[in-house]
């Protein structure tokens, strides 16, 4: 594109996780679900059915004890801008629901629109995109914490990570009624990242030079989650174990992986 | 005009081909997408102005800061405070999910007594004079019949000021049973006590630390203060800092460590004396400290090692090989500021004396204490005066009696409280039967070991009084509960974070207007005691707790409220000179007063190994909180579906025990201790050492609510209590066990 690099008119908002630093706490999953009216049910061991925008997987080296090795792998959606915007999901979702947002690099979930068809969820390799098979049930009271910037989501359609776009909405407000034109680094991060107690996920605009994510995307341990397949993802994760960036993608076992 | 077929279709046509080129259809499908989609039955939250109140969290000992994102009266999000010095801005997720305990179904919405049988969860709801009147009835028959002794208290109050008050009122009223819920800094606390002579708390430097040797220490599961200790963690990683992790089984600890040693279960504290031997053997010590600054080291102390602790011999028991030993031992020795640290897993269980003792020892032969990076004794703050508690004669004679709980006596003189020793009073009835309980935050019959005994005790107790916020496995026990409100809504003051190394002091502050008809456990306590009346009135000169808590606090209170905490930065510890009151003057080794005790000793799991072949650990995660707090249903939802599963536990078994069980993936089986037996799931797992099995702390909750209740086993009911021959602090790290497929 050729305003790739112009910060000023086209973001690309996207994370580096490093997953040397991530301890597998799950403090990310519940920072989102609190920020994003995420519901729950009294089980939610059914991994398949339970909706966790964010999701932190377990990555073992496979090898017998005591050589055994765990990695934590948070997982938000990775917002892929394909090729030109043609995300998995975005190509396929017969309602205009979902769309690249070419000023931002998000890619959108608009609930109002979404039918459940759950096209989407069959495109998108990552499995970050939820359906709702039922409606949400908030105990008596509870509805009280529920965030007025997100709308709770209702039986039948499908929900995913936004990348909290309505903080980048209110941050931009704020900025706007403060007369300035660009809003600072600080003032849009995600609930997970502002969360999240070892500090290991980072969160800015890939776009801008002077924003952590710049360089840390560099790093020659990052790798993105399944390049192969094209989706150009924006969650870029740093590991210095070698076994972690291998289960990043589906090689085959003499194949020379793309980050090497 | 006649309508054929050919006129009739082509109208058809012509009709379909101009609604579809009509925005009509779309109007339609977006209206039956707007239509279908206004459930009335979801909610909109309504907005309003938006605020933010600081405040201290409370859910855990890690005392982080908090601020609270309210719409109006209404809290919607609780997010970790920037400036605090534990956790700067980080929040762990029980943290997060804090508001869903604020507006949780668990909570008890007014006080309660109970109508049908104990634990049947029939209830009828009082007023609060109703209430107060009721309790205090019965503790003036207890008090007038001449026993005033068989009331007992047990608190997990975070509040100093609480736990001062509740302290009082059994003084005033004339028991000696008020207990505590003691965790690992307990057990720190003694080894200060024995090897110092200090009444202090132990402060760790994680962030100026060199090296860490964690003998088992969950830093990454929820050890200590857990958000600070995490960005310890991420500082040790940046500046390639070590972290060698002592464990049998691949905790999230062991996986983020550089090194992982696997070690035989229990022999923490001999790998600590292999260790020092390789470091006094190879004089790799603090000449300095050892030399002018500790007593009895080469007279008792290195005799002891030498003789007895080789690496070859420390191999043998504890698995690992001497070639291991040896290079953490230089390693250690010769890094710049080394730490060691013990208390397993969360530390919620106090631990053996053997691995507190040995451990400490390994940090003063490298001179690590109150030292940067390393261990500091954080004297106790001083508290303010209040006017001493004027007992009447019955009072006296009651809190003359011998405590339930051995606490202090001659064979455990260095405990305060030792709530692991008291079911088996109850049980027991002796020296005398307990006739009234009250608890005040806490859930011994899900927390204490051998639960299932400890709920057969608090049984026979005529009468139970919870003041718990929640309908809790020990509140569903009781006759009446006066309920308390939730942290969010309360005013009062938090002791420093676990294992941080300056004085800090927090205030917890009302988020919001309390909803429910629930009370400060302060004004309860404080009513109560205007109630009974006499010299117990006369010693709570207060008319509300917050009135206490102004008196208490004096100044420091405006800037409290203001900052939400006050911490001294510029706090450095007592240098070697003037550091150790022991007998010696001097830091003690082995401490004088354990001359005649066997000090190192390992503690061993209860349980014959011929019946009962594999060992059964606890194992602690951030993912379930295993205290007096139960789980929120986030973080329930973050449980992982190889650790529970529907309303199954799953134990985590290596693929080599589990073939001589002849398990597989998914099987349940039946998991038989000396203590009980319960139902689990197999999940085989390459992280944890053959022929030890683990489950986690925190499941199997039987009251709260139904996100919560049924689901997984307690491990509790299947471990007992084992106490340390030292401090008589509950000191066991496992069970026998044995699996058999069901």
């Amino acid at each position: 594109m050729k305003n790739e690099h112009d910060h000023t008119s086209t973001k690309k908002f996207g994370m580096v996780i490093n997953l040397d630093l991530c301890t597998g706490c799950g403090s990310c999953m519940v920072a989102c679900m609190s920020e994003n009216n995420v519901p729950f049910k009294e089980d939610e061991s059914d991994k398949l059915r339970s909706i966790t925008w964010m999701k932190v997987y377990k990555l073992t080296n496979k090898r017998p004890f005591p050589e055994t090795d765990i990695c934590y792998l948070p997982r938000p959606c990775q917002h892929c801008e394909g090729h030109d915007g043609h995300s998995p999901c975005v190509s396929v979702c017969p309602a205009t629901a979902t769309d690249y947002d070419m000023n931002t690099g998000i890619v959108s979930q608009i609930y109002t629109r979404c039918f459940g068809c759950r096209y989407c969820m069959g495109a998108c390799p990552y499995h970050a995109r939820y359906f709702n098979w039922f409606d949400p049930v908030w105990p008596e009271g509870m509805e009280k914490y529920l965030n007025p910037n997100v709308s709770p989501r209702m039986r039948g359609i499908v929900e995913k990570c936004s990348f909290c776009y309505h903080r980048y909405q209110a941050a931009k407000d704020k900025a706007h009624l403060e007369g300035r034109k660009e809003i600072e680094e600080g003032e849009y991060q995600t609930a997970c990242t502002q969360a999240c107690p070892a500090g290991a996920i980072t969160f800015g605009d890939l776009n801008n030079p002077d924003h952590a994510v710049y360089s840390l995307k560099k790093d020659p341990h990052a790798f993105r989650l399944l390049e192969k397949l094209g989706t150009n993802p924006k969650v870029y994760y740093v590991s210095s174990k070698e076994w972690v960036r291998k289960a990043g993608d589906n090689y085959l076992e003499n194949e020379r992986p793309a980050w090497k | 005009m006649k309508i054929d077929r050919r006129c009739f279709l082509s109208l058809g046509v012509g009709a379909g081909a101009g609604i579809a080129l009509s925005p009509l259809p779309w109007k339609i499908t977006d209206d039956l997408s707007i239509w279908t989609q206004n459930w009335s039955w979801t909610p909109v939250p309504a907005t309003g102005e938006f605020t933010t109140v600081n405040t201290i969290c409370t859910l855990c000992p890690g005392g982080c800061g908090i601020s609270v994102k309210k719409v109006d009266n209404r809290a919607i999000k609780i997010e970790g405070m920037t400036d605090h010095p534990v956790n700067g801005g980080g929040i762990c997720s029980l943290g997060l999910s804090g508001l869903q305990l604020l507006y949780g179904p668990t909570r008890i919405k007014t006080p309660l007594k109970r109508t049908g049988e104990r634990g049947s969860g029939q209830w009828t709801a009082l007023s609060w004079d109703q209430a107060i009147a009721e309790v205090a009835e019965k503790l003036n028959a207890i008090r007038t019949s001449g026993s005033p002794q068989s009331v007992a208290c047990i608190s997990g109050a975070t509040s100093p000021t609480v736990s001062r008050l509740i302290d009082r009122f059994m003084a005033a009223y004339g028991s000696p049973n008020s207990l505590s819920v003691p965790t690992f800094i307990d057990s720190y606390r003694a080894a200060l006590q024995l090897m110092h002579g200090v009444a202090a708390n132990p402060g760790f430097d994680l962030e100026h630390a060199g090296y860490i040797l964690s003998f088992g220490s969950g830093l990454l599961d929820g050890w200590g203060s857990p958000v600070r200790t995490f960005k310890a963690n991420s500082g040790w990683k940046k500046s390639k800092v070590k972290l060698v992790q002592i464990e049998p089984r691949l905790s999230r600890t062991a996986a983020k460590a550089d090194v992982w040693i696997t070690i035989n279960p229990g022999t923490e504290s001999d790998l600590a004396m292999g260790i020092a031997h390789v470091i006094i053997k190879e004089s790799l010590f603090k000449a300095d400290f050892v030399q002018n600054y500790a007593s009895n080291f080469n007279e008792q102390f290195r005799k002891l090692i030498l003789d007895n602790f080789s690496p070859e011999t420390v191999s043998k028991t504890t698995g690992v090989d001497s070639a291991s030993i040896i290079m953490i031992a230089r390693e250690f020795a010769k890094a710049k500021n080394p730490l060691a640290v013990c208390g397993r897993g969360q530390g919620n269980i106090p631990g053996g004396m053997n691995e507190f003792l040995a451990v400490h020892a390994l940090n003063a032969l490298v001179g690590a204490i109150n030292r940067e990076g390393g261990i500091w004794a954080v004297a106790d703050m001083p508290v303010s005066d209040w006017p001493a508690v004027q007992q009447d004669s019955t009072a006296t004679t009651g809190s003359r009696r011998p405590r339930l709980d051995n606490a202090g006596t001659q064979a455990f003189p260095v405990a305060m409280s030792l709530l692991n020793q008291f079911s088996s009073a109850l049980i027991s009835g002796k020296p005398y039967p307990v006739q009234a309980l009250l608890m005040v935050e806490s859930n011994p019959v899900f927390t204490l070991a051998d639960s299932e005994s400890t709920r057969n005790a608090l049984n026979k107790i005529p009468f139970i009084v919870s003041f718990s916020s929640f309908m809790d496995d020990s509140a569903a026990l009781s006759d009446l509960i006066l309920p308390n409100h939730v942290y969010l809504e309360r005013m009062e003051d938090v002791a420093s974070a676990a294992g941080f190394n300056r004085p800090l002091i927090g205030l917890c502050q009302p988020v919001v207007t309390p909803g429910l008809d629930t009370r400060h456990v302060g004004d309860a306590v404080i009513l109560l005691a205007q109630a009974l009346g006499g010299a117990i009135a006369d010693a709570f000169p207060w008319d509300s707790f917050e009135n206490c808590l102004e008196e208490t606090l004096g100044d420091q209170l405006e800037t409290l409220k203001e900052k939400s905490f006050v911490v001294d930065e510029g706090f450095q510890p007592d240098s070697w000179a003037t550091a150790f009151h022991t007998p010696s003057q001097k830091f003690e080794f082995i401490p004088t007063a354990l001359a005649s005790k066997k000090p190192f000793a390992p503690i061993n799991p209860e349980g014959d190994a011929s019946a009962f072949p594999v060992i059964l650990l606890p194992y602690d995660t951030m993912r379930i909180s295993s205290g007096f707090i139960g789980n929120p249903p986030f973080l329930t939802k973050t449980i992982e579906d190889t650790v529970l599963k529907g309303t199954h536990s799953l134990i985590e078994i290596n693929p080599k025990t589990a073939q001589t069980f002849g398990l597989k993936e998914g099987n349940m089986a039946m998991l038989q201790t000396p203590k009980g037996q319960a139902p689990v799931q197999v999940h085989i797992d390459d992280g944890i050492m053959p022929g030890v099995i683990a489950l986690p702390r925190g499941l199997g909750h039987v009251a709260y609510d139904s996100y919560l209740a049924g689901k997984g086993v307690n491990i509790n009911r299947l471990i007992g209590s084992v106490p340390d021959p030292v401090s008589g602090l509950d000191a066991a790290w496992g069970i026998r066990a044995k699996l058999s497929k069901a």
